[in-house]
């Protein structure tokens, strides 16, 4: 049993997948040796060398993912829930502050932040909770109490860091799998119209400078050496970069540090800058790819479960993908969301590759059943 | 609801459309960033590039080193040194508040954030960049190069600074140069924010010359304004030297001559135009406008009450009084209104029309003619003279004689002053002309009003026989290898067609004035050359052009103007000089021993007769008057007369030595003082 396991395992083990992911941080590794480098005679950079040490990682973790059924995640979803919701409450606590706010844990080697895997958790646990097939005409506003509290309880805990970029995406998580899972359109409706009544509220519970941050997207130029500058410096490089782009480690913006974040959060414009147009559309091609091949996978799934599951995943994929390059292009609000599988990050790349790991196993099983 | 266990079910066709709904958001917005890229990469790209490169690259522009400007003898007067500034462009400062507190810190001052909020009140954008401290010493500099990591968007700028070598030695002349304007960078091409231009004076007029070309460099510059590397340069050319007509020594002379008196001096050589020196006082010093002047400093020069920006010789508005006499004297002998020896009595007043026109010397002069009358400056037969002559011919022959109009003087800002005509005054105040103004006008009063640089340009012409040259300061423009690029030859404005004989008689009267016994200017008098003169002493008037003089309302207690105009030697005159020292009292006590000073300077260097012309010969065809060439010529057959003239000056020295000097001042009442009272 174990042997044929294993190579009806490798058989229809979904390369596809694995290669998309494997590329994509391959264009990661060589935006970030981009976005730090300093010349030919000065060393790499030492987050080169950590983005490839997390890929490893990511791959140690990836093979995990899809060894294990994916079901097992289902019995675990809860425990993992609350160690994630338990992590994200020791950042609240004691986590390590960086430019006014506490987004990580100090474990050395790693700054984990425990938001990334909190992602992943909800996913895991609304998934466990939407499985079941929703009665006739879809969920009601009865049924989605246990949901909203689940999702309530991370949401806040990853605002008070504040991080409106992650709280977004967990809300996005939330709201696809519900929509998905099967929601009435009624009371759809009645949630949009909650919705556009409450955002008033929000408004004023918004730190000073994320209100400053929707003010300047809204208009970049009235705050240009403010917080427009990011998004002006962005859409500078993005648009320097042409049809072809200027070529590799020859983005001045990044170089000279003019773009804000270029490892992290503004890393597609290091590599807009010197891929032009067309490495864009390579690059928005994989992810398109990774995305239809993610929803191919839910289709496909046996059970509601996986399937749910592999929307879920694509979904994170997806939405960050989405307000990373929206932001990047002027089009969204600077929230500080990581472009998957590209951006300098260990949680980040880690979590994702997991992610993408479950994906695959969701597909390798589908023939095991 | 209630939950199963985990295992394959059929409800997976149920999360199809659902699926299906999520999979067309996704494409929807896979499509709208596709767009968006294609956007700004291939629509938006060159404004995208040039922000991309604006973002990288400084233009730095390499001022021009300014021409330098050098007097007659080439001894140079404006050159230009070095200066430390520090700079700072906003947009690389990352922190602003705690780069200005370091860099106040640095440089022990308190002034950077007052230069930043005048650069944002004066809107300028945050990628220029503003001079935040000048003129750094070495210590300063020295700190601001270490802690440059510490100083994002500060930088240090080595700027050419405009040096004044005898500070505000011929200041009105020279000028001053100052941080170019808004309203010039919109009128002038060429210029960017931060240039230096001239802003008065030579510097401004030969601005053109002086200034050269600017070069640039573009620098590759990071994030926070450090320079990375030169991407181009294209190199300055500097500015043209100017040599001046000036004369560094006489000018000194002058200057001391004036000393701490208000007032104004001006030299001229009378056979080309050419100035050799011209002074007005209070002055001020031009290199505190170099590099910025404070507001403060500003406001102390506008505000002073002696008036140090105006110049005076071009400027000053007053009223010649007995200098004017010259006037009167030729136009009567060429109108025919007067012969050498027609004869008036002074009483020490004239009666006109219910009115005494008092003479200055109030038990009169008896029986006098022309020749008396000009060295004694007698009132009362100028009053018969004008009565006689009209206003409008005493007009003619001023203004021919270059009084009342702008001499062409190549500086901003002249003064035409006012020569008064019966056809001026029906213009004017819609009135017909009284006879008895024409007194007044007759002695220097009333409307008359002139500069003193247009009575230098009058003694001037007297000289030379009637040629009115314009009055220029630049001899020639050289390139800074020595290249002339453009020369200054004279210019002749107008020519005034006096009969040889009437000079003659003129001129000898304005020499006894000098030298002869009676005269009122002693104290001009040189051993070894024959000074020719006449000194003035005007009321003090409104330095309004036009303005209305109410004789009998002026109050006496202000004190009169000094005047004295000369020219020397009497027959080959090399220099003509007009002087005025403001509330001196009479011209004969102030001005002439000035004048007499700056004459003895610039004769002990060209000695008379003897020297060769420093002026170039002048092509100009000349008719009834004395050429300058054929003066120079006759120079030496005209020796025995000027050693005539020499044993007059010899014979009044020697009757009355202390009388000659000091006479006309102590033993007789304020002479030459042509105040008409009412009675």
């Amino acid at each position: 049993m174990a042997s044929g396991f294993n190579r009806r395992l490798i058989y229809h083990f979904d390369w596809t997948l694995f290669l998309l992911a494997l590329t994509l941080a391959a264009i990661g590794v060589i935006s970030v040796l981009s976005a730090t480098w300093s010349g030919i005679h000065h060393p790499l950079s030492p987050l080169v060398y950590h983005q490839l040490l997390w890929i490893g990682f990511g791959l140690l973790l990836m093979a995990g993912s899809v060894l294990i059924d994916y079901r097992t995640l289902g019995a675990y979803a809860y425990p993992l829930y609350v160690i994630a919701t338990g992590l994200l409450g020791v950042v609240a606590v004691a986590g390590h502050a960086t430019g006014g706010s506490r987004r990580w844990i100090n474990l050395g080697i790693l700054k984990l932040e425990p938001s990334e895997l909190a992602k992943l958790a909800l996913l895991i646990v609304l998934v466990r909770y939407l499985r079941e097939t929703p009665p006739p005409g879809g969920f009601r506003l009865r049924h989605l109490i246990v949901p909203a509290l689940l999702l309530a309880v991370p949401v806040i805990l990853v605002l008070r860091q504040p991080d409106l970029g992650t709280a977004l995406v967990l809300i996005l998580i939330g709201v696809t799998l519900i929509f998905v899972g099967g929601l009435n359109w009624r009371t759809m409706a009645i949630l949009g119209l909650a919705g556009a009544l409450v955002a008033p509220v929000g408004w004023h519970y918004l730190k000073p400078y994320q209100r400053q941050r929707l003010v300047s997207f809204l208009d970049p130029h009235s705050d240009p050496l403010g917080s427009g500058y990011h998004i002006i410096q962005s859409e500078i490089a993005i648009g320097a970069g042409g049809d072809l782009g200027k070529g590799f480690l020859k983005g001045t913006q990044a170089r000279l540090n003019f773009l804000p974040e270029q490892t992290t959060d503004f890393i597609f414009a290091v590599y807009a800058e010197e891929f032009g147009f067309a490495g864009s559309l390579l690059l928005l091609g994989l992810y398109s790819a990774l995305i239809a091949r993610g929803i191919w996978v839910a289709r496909r799934a046996r059970d509601r479960f996986g399937s749910l599951l592999a929307v879920g995943i694509t979904a994170i994929i997806f939405w960050q993908v989405a307000i990373n390059i929206g932001m990047a292009t002027g089009m969204l609000p600077v929230v500080g969301i990581p472009l998957p599988l590209v951006s300098y990050g260990g949680s980040s790349l880690i979590a994702m590759m997991a992610a993408i790991g479950i994906l695959i196993s969701i597909n390798t099983r589908r023939y095991l059943f | 609801l209630k939950f199963r266990s985990m295992r394959p079910d059929g409800s997976i066709p149920r999360l199809e459309p659902r699926i299906g709904i999520f999979t067309a958001l996704i494409a929807i917005v896979m499509a709208v960033v596709a767009v968006r890229l294609y956007y700004l990469q291939i629509i938006q790209h060159r404004q995208m590039a040039e922000l991309a490169d604006r973002n990288r690259i400084r233009i730095r522009r390499l001022p021009a080193l300014r021409g330098l400007v050098f007097d007659s003898h080439n001894r140079p007067l404006i050159d230009t040194v070095p200066s430390y500034d520090a700079v700072m462009v906003p947009e690389d400062t990352t922190d602003m508040g705690r780069t200005i507190e370091r860099l106040e810190k640095l440089l022990g001052t308190s002034g950077v954030s007052a230069r930043l909020q005048q650069a944002e009140d004066e809107e300028r954008p945050a990628y220029e960049p503003i001079t935040v401290a000048e003129h750094l010493n070495w210590q300063q500099v020295v700190a601001l190069e270490t802690h440059q990591l510490e100083l994002p968007g500060v930088s240090l700028q080595v700027t050419p600074r405009r040096h004044y070598l005898y500070g505000s030695l011929a200041a009105h002349l020279l000028g001053y140069v100052g941080e170019v304007n808004a309203r010039e960078l919109a009128h002038m091409s060429g210029y960017a924010m931060g240039d230096e231009i001239g802003k008065f004076g030579l510097e401004r007029g030969w601005e053109a010359f002086l200034r050269g070309n600017a070069g640039g460099q573009e620098i590759e510059v990071d994030a926070v304004g450090r320079r990375l590397r030169l991407l181009r340069e294209i190199p300055e050319r500097p500015g043209d030297s100017v040599q001046l007509t000036i004369d560094l020594d006489l000018q000194q002379t002058v200057e001391r001559a004036l000393g701490d008196a208000t007032g104004a001096i001006v030299a001229i050589d009378p056979n080309t135009g050419y100035i050799l020196a011209m002074a007005s006082h209070p002055a001020f010093d031009p290199n505190i406008f170099s590099g910025g002047i404070t507001p403060a400093e500003w406001h102390g020069l506008v505000t002073d009450p002696g008036h140090p920006l105006e110049d005076r010789v071009i400027q000053g508005i007053y009223a010649p009084g007995s200098t004017f006499k010259v006037v009167d004297s030729v136009a009567a002998l060429m109108d025919h209104t007067l012969t050498p020896e027609t004869t008036y009595y002074c009483p020490g007043g004239l009666w006109f029309g219910n009115r005494e026109y008092r003479c200055w010397r109030k038990q009169g002069h008896g029986v006098l003619s022309l020749h008396r009358a000009i060295v004694e400056s007698c009132d009362v037969f100028f009053y018969q003279v004008g009565i006689r002559l009209g206003v409008d011919r005493i007009a003619h022959w001023a203004h021919l004689l270059g009084l009342g109009k702008r001499t062409g003087i190549a500086l901003a800002h002249e003064k035409p002053g006012l020569i008064p005509s019966s056809e001026w005054k029906r213009k004017r105040y819609h009135e017909r002309w009284y006879p008895a103004e024409t007194l007044s006008v007759a002695i220097g009063q009333g409307y008359v009003a002139v500069t003193p640089l247009q009575l230098a340009v009058m003694a001037a012409t007297i000289a030379n026989g009637g040629t009115r040259y314009q009055p220029q300061f630049v001899r020639q423009v050289e390139s800074l290898d020595g290249t002339p690029v453009r020369t200054y030859p004279p210019v002749v404005e107008g020519r005034a067609e006096i009969d040889p004989q009437v000079l003659d008689i003129v001129r000898a009267a304005m020499c006894d004035v000098v030298n002869g016994p009676g005269g009122t200017a002693h104290k001009a008098a040189l051993p070894n050359v024959t000074v020719c003169g006449k000194t003035g002493t005007a009321q003090v008037v409104a330095e309004k052009q036009g303005a209305r003089i109410k004789e009998n309302a002026l109050p006496s207690a202000l004190r009169d103007n000094g005047w004295f105009i000369a020219f020397a030697p009497r027959d080959h005159p090399q220099i003509a000089i007009a002087a005025i020292f403001e509330h001196s009292g009479h011209g004969g006590s102030s001005a002439a021993p000035a004048v007499h000073d700056i004459l003895e300077k610039f004769f002990a260097e060209h000695p008379p007769g003897g020297a060769t012309p420093s002026a170039p010969p002048v092509p100009v065809p000349q008719a009834t008057t004395v050429q300058p060439e054929q003066e120079q010529a006759q120079a030496v057959q005209d020796q025995p007369a000027e050693s005539d003239s020499d044993e007059d000056t010899a014979q009044a020295a020697i009757s009355d030595p202390d009388a000659g000097i000091n006479g006309p001042a102590d033993s007789q009442p304020a002479p030459d003082d042509p105040r008409p009272e009412d009675f």
